[in-house]
């Protein structure tokens, strides 16, 4: 009973941790001015065709296909696999579980795999590539380790060890539902407890790491950007200026 | 020639593998404090230079959110690290991408992280220390700041900025850069690159004009300060004098006469270039601006045209309206500022201009997109103007055109090697090295299609390919200006050969009152 209390602490600081962390980090970029416009061009002229371009980034990782086939097939890999086991995991906090969440239970059951082979093969590039290997420092070791290690966890539990995920299912509904007098216990089984231990620590660093490359990039300013900072035909207004507040300051200068 | 080896040229672009330290001794001239302290800097290294410079750091994460999620984002995946021609010219890891943000984003981690205040060995945090300030100033000048790295990175990365934003930090705590900061005072107190005062200015177009009625028999004028011109142009200073870059102003010239378009240079705002961008100050990049709105208003001009100059059309395109607009007070049927390249296409494309393609015949051209140009503005109304403008422009006026390998033209394009505020003779084993890239794209179209010439439309690629070329075995004047090529080929009415006598002689072209 003492370990589902300590859990369901852990749990209650991991997602005020990664939401109030993630929260600052966004409104401090969404606060930061961009002063200048630098979409990487060619880029889109209308607000629309950014969305698009930042659709493709996010779905299909359009720039590293670009870039570099093995780093793209590994890296799409693990967070396309990444995404749809997270997808599948939904039925352990909704009750009744939503349709289509039932519907991709098969094919989450498999995520894993695409996960486990993506971090691999990224893995396999920071140990191989000179390259790579020069960039590499520790803690992105320790972050494929963390991630592997839940990836495999979570699968030896699908497929060799089960777990009582009735019993599990019943732990988070509790806490979710702050039932605190009716705390269902969590089973006790070494996997489990590993698996949801480092999805704590990985709740925990995400708003302190790279993985801030994921609110990063809807913030990327060569990609965000619409290309339309010239003063185009019929645009002379002061409104069709991109000009930050504390640029404004700047302009003591300026006749009229 | 020099105390270094011109690299050996591949017949494809190989990745070289990692060679420590090979560059670690590149590092330009440091600015004295006569040419630090007109552009409000620091003169020399500045007492507890080491929380300066983190302060300012801190100072520009606040002030440029690319900095702050540029350093903030990157994973590590390795995907830019093939990508800049500085790493592929020197094998050096500090001149891979991600390395080189790695120099100022492990200081920012340092300071200004929790992991890397609790945890800086495992991230890869580390002090401000003299080491650090070292290797800023040797590799944040081993950056052209072309942006290459920012097609490929999945975030969109650019170290261009992270690069820009060091350069700032160290003009903060007094060490800046000589040629960069000597330029900008230069513009300050003269109005151009160059130095070149009013007087000698003035002189050269004179001299100009007399050359091209000589050659041409037509009395093209270039015109100096003349108030109430339609056309303020505004060209990188080179273009005054240098090979090729003077043919290409010629072709300007030509252009406006020919169609009857009334143009004027500014004395004050006679330079296009904005060198305030390759050290990262705002602040210095809007005094510059500032001029050419000046020189607009002072002139009554109605449009403001670039020349050739690709850093220059970055300011140009994607700041000037940020910088010094707004320009309601100029004719808004036209964009402000248009490029030469897009006026010429237009006037094409109206059927104003004719040419005798021919005269270019004695060439097989290929064409240089530069970087600025390609990945950080555009021209016309659709996204990739900047690619098919200047390509449509060389094929209308030329027989003769190929085009080099899909990977390094468009938004793929390689830097000369001498942008971004290095195209300093103090730098010139990083230049020869970083070319090489391009060097190899050139010559499979020599070897294969036989290109004899290469045009590009930026000052800094003419002067860079004019000193780099003859490292690798080519022709210093292999180097061409788009509108040298539309120089060659126009038909100039009332010419002398070739002229047609019917049409209306050039004198009635309107010079404005």
């Amino acid at each position: 009973m003492a370990l589902t209390g300590i859990y369901a602490f852990l749990f209650y600081l991991a997602f005020v941790v990664l939401v109030a962390g993630l929260g600052y980090k966004i409104v401090q970029y969404a606060r930061t001015p961009a002063p200048l416009k630098i979409p990487t061009t060619p880029a889109p002229t209308t607000r629309s065709g950014v969305a698009l371009r930042m659709g493709r980034e996010v779905v299909l990782f359009e720039s590293l296909f670009r870039s570099n086939k093995w780093i793209w097939i590994f890296g799409w890999l693990f967070h396309a696999g990444l995404f749809i086991v997270l997808a599948r995991h939904l039925r352990y906090f909704t009750e009744p579980v939503w349709w289509w969440v039932d519907l991709i239970q098969p094919f989450g059951k498999y995520g894993a795999f695409a996960m486990i082979i993506g971090l691999v093969g990224l893995w396999a590039r920071r140990l191989l590539v000179d390259r790579v290997r020069y960039i590499t420092s520790p803690s992105d070791h320790l972050m494929l380790l963390l991630l592997t290690a839940i990836g495999v966890s979570g699968a030896l539990m699908t497929f060799v060890n089960h777990t009582d995920i009735v019993a599990v299912k019943a732990f988070f509904l509790g806490i979710m539902g702050f039932e605190f007098a009716s705390m269902q216990p969590l089973p006790g089984d070494i996997l489990l407890l590993l698996h949801l231990g480092m999805v704590v620590l990985l709740m925990l660093i995400f708003p302190f790491s790279k993985l801030l490359h994921a609110p990063g990039l809807f913030f990327s300013p060569s990609r965000n950007q619409v290309d339309n900072p010239r003063a185009e035909p019929g645009l002379r207004a002061h409104d069709s200026r991109h000009v930050a507040p504390w640029a404004v300051e700047l302009e003591t200068d300026r006749k009229a | 020639m020099a105390d270094f080896e011109t690299p050996k040229l591949d017949d494809i672009t190989t990745i070289p593998t990692v060679k420590s330290g090979t560059m670690e001794h590149s590092s330009p001239y440091v600015a004295k404090p006569v040419i630090q302290e007109p552009l409000g800097f620091p003169g020399e290294l500045v007492d507890d230079w080491e929380n300066v410079a983190v302060a300012k750091l801190g100072e520009l994460s606040n002030k440029y959110r690319a900095l702050r999620v540029y350093l903030d984002s990157c994973v590590k995946c390795g995907a830019c690290t093939d990508k800049c021609h500085y790493y592929l010219g020197t094998s050096d890891p500090k001149n891979m991408p991600v390395a080189r943000q790695d120099l100022l984003r492990k200081v920012y981690r340092r300071y200004y992280t929790l992991a890397g205040k609790w945890f800086p060995k495992l991230v890869g945090a580390t002090d401000m220390t003299k080491e650090v300030l070292d290797d800023w100033y040797s590799y944040y000048h081993q950056c052209s700041q072309c942006r290459r790295c920012s097609v490929f990175c999945p975030y969109g990365i650019d170290t261009a900025e992270i690069s820009m934003a060091a350069r700032d930090i160290m003009d903060a705590v007094g060490k800046g850069q000589k040629y960069c900061n000597e330029i900008i005072g230069k513009v300050f107190k003269i109005g151009n690159n160059l130095g070149l005062p009013e007087p000698a200015l003035r002189d050269t177009l004179e001299d100009l004009e007399e050359e091209v009625e000589e050659e041409c028999g037509v009395p093209v004028k270039f015109p100096l300060d003349q108030k109430g011109a339609d056309v303020l142009l505004v060209t990188p200073s080179a273009d005054f004098f240098a090979e090729p870059h003077i043919d290409g102003l010629i072709g300007y010239g030509k252009v406006f006469h020919q169609a009857g378009i009334s143009w004027t240079v500014s004395s004050h705002a006679s330079e296009a270039a904005n060198f305030g961008m390759f050290i990262g100050s705002y602040e210095n990049m809007r005094k510059v601006s500032m001029r050419i709105r000046e020189a607009a208003l002072d002139l009554g001009v109605k449009r403001i045209v670039f020349g050739e100059c690709g850093h220059a059309w970055r300011v140009a395109y994607s700041f000037l309206n940020t910088l010094a607009g707004p320009f309601d007070f100029l004719d808004p049927k036209y964009p402000v500022p248009q490029h030469i390249c897009e006026v010429t296409h237009d006037l094409i494309q109206k059927g104003v201009l004719k040419f005798d393609k021919s005269q270019n015949d004695h060439m097989v051209l290929t064409y240089h997109d530069s970087c600025n140009v390609a990945r950080a503005s555009r021209m016309g109304s659709k996204p990739g103007g900047q690619f098919t403008i200047p390509r449509d422009i060389i094929k209308t006026v030329c027989n003769n055109y190929v085009d080099m390998a899909a990977d390094s033209i468009h938004d793929a394009t390689y830097c000369c090697g001498g942008g971004g505020g290095l195209l300093t003779d103090d730098l010139m084993e990083l230049r020869v090295r970083g070319a090489k890239p391009r060097m190899e794209a050139v010559k499979q179209v020599v070897d294969a299609h036989g290109v004899t010439n290469m045009a590009a439309i930026c000052a800094i690629c003419k002067s860079q390919f004019t000193k780099v070329f003859p490292y690798y075995g080519y022709g210093m004047d292999m180097i061409v200006s788009v509108h040298q090529l539309v120089s060659n080929a126009i038909i100039m009415d009332g010419a002398q050969d070739g002229g047609d006598e019917d049409r209306e002689t050039a004198e009635d072209a309107p010079q404005s009152a």
